[in-house]
């Protein structure tokens, strides 16, 4: 187990939660995410209990995992872009009926069906909710195959913890790329799954429910999950800091586009600009105090995304105008090189400093 | 004192919301007697719709997971694939299974799933006040079919027990109603038919129940009744849709 593989983003998040304890996947095809079923396929045939669905769309498999899960199995589905879009009537039953359940997302350029390239721009409906409803879900950002594996198993953990489906954000690069992985052991589970449905047996029958006619009495059950989530959000902040100490500026970026923005900061070292990477892995929580106490350090923050333009505004709500903001977007599939993030950063640099210069 | 009648264990002791004539409170309690029979309280789910029973969790004394708009089948085949030991049904009104839910019901009864759909015809969508249903007969007036049901404009009735009944995955189907003693004893020996095909892990099953709706049909209960023998079941025969008999031993759970 402690060997280390040289397999397939795609791969590496179907294995990972196999070794979660993951007995239950439903899904249906789309790319760029389609290694992932396939894994799944072959992999849950041969573990005792296993059960590959290929269902016959997003809605039923998201629906397939609220039922497995509800019966106490380790359950997932996953998809891309268009497909998250139909799996967001299940992610909020989910979330109302407190199920546990992982979906991962393997971004691609839309609006609409778009293409099959790499993008980040489901960050909204992500961290948002896409679904309806006051509800939050947990949003996991892995940057490499071994954080695709060690993310999916605490993926498992948190949604069991914390009874919530719970969003594995990455992109159709990180699912096509082969990397080095370690597998670790699976961390005990120590929470209660006195909600699974089983069958009364001889005792009392148990409801699993998300409509709450009365007003007041749904508002309560709202208030009870907001109480969760502020939980969540005080324990399981994830973020990477690199380089930040003696920065003169900080880029923020996640996933892929931290990625890039690594190879860029190399190259501004060059160029004579020290630059660090705020690199936010729980994109819900958003690591909101975390990069307000950077501001206190550094005046200057640059926001990189394969979007328009989304994270941003996280970034925006957690600086609070203590600190400049750049941005740099490009979405609907187009991946920059760190070459043109570098120029565009020194680009930004140059400009700020002949704008403060100006009397 | 012997006694002769009295609440099937599987139901709570509570008043059923239904209005006077309806057809629901009728089958949960078949379903329930049902349940009692084979001493399944135990390791019965319940997979209620959206629609007037979505509140059946609050009737049944069994264990039960409420499930989104049509997704009924779905969300019993993850509970089903597994607790393969265990008695799962959907249940379903027309609306929910026979638009929202049609992809889910016809892959669920294809992939031949061992669960049961317990499926309410009323013609109409009865929670939001009576609208047409993709099962509202030719003709007839509803909120939305103010001139009645037109085939150019809203096609068809659809018989999906029909439609479903052409499916390999599919073990039985029956048509029935609840709008007399007699009918009401049939539909309960098809829902018995129907668990024992599916302890037996014969596959997919489904009894559909033609059930009177008198406040959006509007009309008394007793018109109700006379509507379903007269003209509702016309375009929906009652009898038997699919019986591929009991397996041989072993289950396909």
């Amino acid at each position: 187990m402690k060997n280390k593989v040289l397999l397939q983003g795609n791969k590496v998040i179907g294995e990972a939660a196999v070794l979660a304890g993951c007995r239950f996947y439903a899904g249906y095809p789309i790319t760029p995410q389609n290694e992932l079923p396939e894994y799944m396929a072959e992999r849950l045939r041969g573990v005792e209990g296993g059960v590959f669905i290929q269902s016959e769309s997003e809605i039923a498999a998201i629906n397939m995992v609220a039922g497995a899960s509800a019966a106490g199995a380790r359950a997932m589905t996953s998809s891309s872009g268009p497909g998250i879009d139909l799996k967001q009537e299940g992610i909020s039953s989910m979330a109302a009926c407190e199920l546990p359940g992982v979906v991962v997302n393997m971004m691609r350029g839309g609006p609409g069906l778009g293409n099959i390239r790499p993008s980040q721009g489901d960050y909204f409906q992500a961290t948002r909710g896409g679904g309806h409803g006051d509800y939050r879900t947990p949003v996991l950002a892995p940057a490499t195959c071994q954080e695709m594996a060690d993310l999916t198993m605490d993926a498992f953990d948190l949604a069991d913890r914390y009874r919530t489906p719970v969003m594995i954000l990455a992109d159709g690069m990180m699912g096509q790329m082969m990397e080095p992985v370690v597998f670790r052991e699976p961390a005990p589970r120590d929470y209660s799954d006195d909600f699974k449905m089983r069958g009364a047996g001889s005792g009392k029958s148990k409801i699993i429910r998300g409509l709450i006619l009365d007003a007041l009495a749904m508002e309560e059950h709202n208030w009870k999950l907001v109480r969760k989530y502020q939980v969540i959000a005080d324990r399981e902040v994830r973020y990477e800091a690199f380089r930040v100490d003696d920065a003169e500026l900080v880029l923020v970026a996640y996933g892929t586009a931290a990625r890039i923005a690594k190879g860029a900061i190399h190259r501004l070292d060059a160029m004579g600009i020290r630059v660090g990477l705020f690199r936010p892995i729980s994109l819900w929580p958003f690591p909101m105090t975390q990069l307000r106490q950077l501001s206190e350090s550094v005046k200057e923050f640059f926001v990189f995304e394969m979007s328009a333009g989304q994270m941003v505004e996280d970034v925006r709500l957690a600086l609070q105008g203590y600190a400049r903001i750049g941005f740099h977007g490009r979405p609907g599939g187009v991946v920059p090189t760190p070459a043109e993030l570098a120029n565009v950063i020194y680009r930004y640099c140059r400009d700020r400093e002949a704008l403060i210069e100006r009397p | 004192m012997k006694k002769v009648f009295g609440r099937p264990q599987s139901l709570k002791d509570s008043t059923f919301h239904y209005c006077p004539g309806c057809g629901h409170s009728i089958t949960h309690r078949l379903i329930a007697e049902v349940i009692d029979e084979l001493g399944a309280r135990g390791v019965s789910i319940g997979v209620p719709p959206a629609g007037c029973a979505v509140l059946a969790y609050n009737y049944f004394d069994i264990d039960m997971i409420e499930a989104p708009h049509g997704r009924g089948p779905a969300l019993a085949t993850g509970l089903k694939r597994m607790l393969p030991d265990r008695l799962v049904f959907s249940y379903q009104g027309d609306g929910d299974l026979a638009a929202i839910g049609t992809a889910e019901s016809f892959h669920a009864a294809n992939r031949g799933e061992n669960i049961t759909i317990i499926f309410i015809n009323n013609a109409v969508y009865g929670m939001t006040g009576g609208q047409m249903a993709p099962t509202t007969i030719l003709g007839q007036k509803t909120t939305t079919s103010p001139s009645g049901r037109n085939t150019r404009l809203d096609g068809s009735p659809i018989r999906i027990s029909e439609i479903l009944a052409t499916l390999d995955g599919v073990a039985y189907i029956e048509r029935c109603t609840v709008n007399s003693p007699a009918s009401i004893l049939k539909t309960k020996r098809c829902i018995r038919k129907a668990f024992d095909y599916q302890l037996a892990g014969a596959g997919f099953t489904m009894v559909e129940v033609l059930s009177p709706c008198p406040t959006n049909w509007k009309m008394t209960p007793v018109e109700s009744c006379r509507w379903i023998d007269d003209v509702m079941s016309k375009t929906f025969p009652l009898g038997l849709i699919k019986d591929s008999g009991t397996p041989k031993g072993g289950s396909k759970a």
